[in-house]
């Protein structure tokens, strides 16, 4: 486009070439930064593909070549987690639908229903998002294992059930949890969203003599659609990204029932160290699930993260 | 149906109104017509919440640990772990830490994501797509975030290391060093929370209106100077958003800490009170203690909350 030139006299050429300079410019800033952005997960996927003497051999952003490629580590690490990704799914879709669904129910009676109040209780779902999980940790803990074993007492029925065994009656309690803990999130996704919404649509049906039940499921559960896609894109992607939960409901990254997140930090681990190229391709299953939806739902899952926050 | 409630509650109780008509009022009103949608969700979350809450500090006035249960009767209630956790060692050094986390990587971010937003917004071709690239770390699971990042600051092979040894330095042991570990922990979140805070920004640029920019051209002030003067100062409520919202992770960061290890103790240098909470209940057993630890974290996220929801409120966006 603009080629370089010695010092002229200011004229318009060089005036646009100032322009396309500062072009330039903001081009070279910006694919420096996707490599910034994009290099750690470069070096994660190569090294995932190496084989051991290729990885200390090379540099980690070079692709492997000939005797350094191999599946071997991949199908290793997806060894190591299949149980892992059923229970992370039978965890994560259960819990993302409740809280979707809670927080749908929820924002609808505090938005679309106005009632004197709800200004107080709008403060305590949003207290509710930004609350450090660490700080209900110990009750979680003494709640789920002392005072209601709900998994141990579930244990035998989930035994009888097809595809499950007893102890994924574990994962119940980390359902409930997240489903808890999800609806305030999940609540302010949904109101801002109705709150956008043209207050004439309920008026109507209103004075049509619909009930508040009745234009929740005639109206406004049609027309929340696109906002469902949003809330359960982003939901599902924090639960199944979430460690801090399972890490205390569930006993040890080597139980049966243990999630994807509780597994991977010990995967590939040994006394003689960290073997990168199993770590690097459990890393890269695990991230899967959320980063095929990441690419194809990247504008739904941008705007869950501007309204909700991180 | 508005009118119905207040007319309601504008009925003092010494008006001889029937009871039967007052109950009628009340049960159509939209306020109890409603409950069953914000009430059960409410129910469920605050006992999770805010009953959580209240258990904790329950246990944090007892002396709870190991396996006996936690003792409540009133004798044996007292504020003695509130002493003893402000005159350890640790909780000081994990305060100390967590605040420069804190402010750094709050900082940090919000320039960053303030330099690629307007980067992003001067119409380069296929900024949609270059935005789905710097904001794809978000997608990603803490863990996962960790192990890629472990392998970028391996000692012999890493590429920081690569990098650093191709330019004619010595290799850096950015984790084992005490001394740089929290930097080098706090540049890995800044790569994984930038593109959040260029979103947030990204979204705050585009709702002001393009005619401020060419009056400011017209002006003849420079482009630069626009931003400073004129576009940045209009961002303030993104910028509040953003920087509440990292401030509160920063608090609570635990997950990239454990996962850079796989053990409660995270690299030197590095423990944060989330750190320190969960390696005391967790490993050590001691409850009362964790949770003291838990009650002081929850007081300080909220004293980034309050204000914040106290700004909104009186903004009137809440």
């Amino acid at each position: 486009m603009s080629q370089s030139t010695p010092d002229t006299n200011i004229d318009v050429a060089s005036l646009v070439e100032d322009v396309n300079l500062a072009r330039i410019g903001q081009y070279v800033l910006v694919i420096l930064f996707i490599g910034f952005f994009l290099a750690p997960l470069e070096t994660g996927i190569m090294t995932a593909l190496k084989t051991n003497e290729a990885v200390a051999r090379t540099i980690p952003l070079a692709p492997p070549t000939g005797e350094g490629f191999t599946w071997g580590n991949l199908q290793f690490a997806l060894e190591q987690l299949s149980g892992a990704f059923f229970n992370s799914l039978f965890m994560a879709i259960p819990a993302t639908i409740g809280s979707v669904l809670f927080g749908s129910m929820a924002a609808y009676g505090l938005t679309m229903v106005r009632w004197r109040g709800q200004m107080a209780f709008l403060i305590l779902f949003l207290v509710g998002i930004f609350l450090p999980y660490q700080a209900v940790l110990v009750p979680l803990a003494r709640f789920w294992n002392n005072i209601f074993p709900l998994a141990s007492m579930l244990a035998p029925t989930f035994e009888t059930l097809p595809y499950l065994q007893d102890y994924h009656s574990n994962l119940v309690p980390l359902i409930i949890t997240h489903i808890a803990y999800g609806i305030p999130i999940c609540t302010i996704l949904f109101r801002s969203y109705y709150q956008s919404l043209p207050s004439s649509l309920v008026e109507a049906a209103k004075i049509d003599g619909a009930s508040v039940s009745k234009i929740y499921r005639r109206i406004v559960l049609p027309i929340s659609k696109p906002m469902f896609g949003v809330v359960f894109i982003y939901q599902f992607t924090q639960i199944y990204n979430e460690f801090l939960f399972a890490f205390t409901l569930i006993t040890g990254s080597d139980t049966p029932e243990a999630v994807v997140t509780l597994i991977l930090p010990a995967v590939g681990a040994s006394t003689s160290g960290i073997d990168f190229g199993i770590r690097m391709s459990a890393a890269f299953l695990a991230a899967i699930p959320t980063l095929i939806i990441y690419v194809a739902f990247a504008e739904q899952f941008a705007k869950g993260l501007r309204t909700g926050g991180g | 149906m508005d009118t119905h409630e207040t007319a309601e509650a504008t009925t003092t109780p010494t008006e001889e109104v029937d009871w039967e008509t007052k109950l009628r009022y009340f049960l159509n009103s939209d306020f109890v017509r409603s409950s069953p949608f914000w009430g059960i969700p409410f129910l469920v979350m605050g006992v999770a919440v805010y009953g959580g809450m209240g258990f904790n500090i329950a246990i944090s006035l007892t002396d709870a640990r190991g396996l006996t249960p936690p003792d409540y009767s009133p004798g044996n209630l007292d504020l003695e772990m509130y002493t003893q956790v402000l005159g350890s060692n640790a909780f000081l050094q994990a305060t100390q830490n967590n605040l420069v986390l804190l402010v750094t990587f709050t900082t940090i971010c919000l320039v960053l994501g303030l330099f690629l937003a307007v980067l992003i917004d001067q119409g380069i071709r296929y900024d949609d797509k270059v935005q789905t690239i710097y904001l794809l770390p978000m997608s990603l699971s803490f863990v996962v975030t960790a192990q890629l990042w472990l392998w970028m600051f391996n000692n012999n092979n890493g590429l920081l290391n690569i990098i650093v040894t191709a330019f004619g330095f010595q290799p850096v042991d950015w984790i084992g060093n005490p001394s740089i570990a929290l930097g080098s922990i706090i540049f890995a979140l800044i790569w994984q929370f930038s593109g959040y805070t260029m979103v947030v920004y990204l979204a705050g640029l585009r709702s002001l209106p393009d005619d401020q920019f060419e009056a400011a051209r017209v002006d003849g002030a420079s482009t630069a100077k626009t931003y400073l003067r004129i576009i940045i100062p209009q961002l303030k409520e993104s910028s509040v958003s953003a920087a509440v919202v990292l401030m509160v992770f920063a608090l609570k960061a635990f997950t990239f800490l454990y996962a850079l290890t796989g053990r409660y103790r995270p690299p030197n240098g590095t423990d944060i009170l989330a750190t320190l909470m969960v390696r005391q209940a967790f490993k050590f057993g001691k409850w009362a203690y964790a949770a003291t630890i838990a009650t002081y974290l929850m007081v300080l996220a909220l004293g980034v909350i309050a204000p914040y929801l106290y700004y909104q409120y009186r903004q009137g966006s809440l």
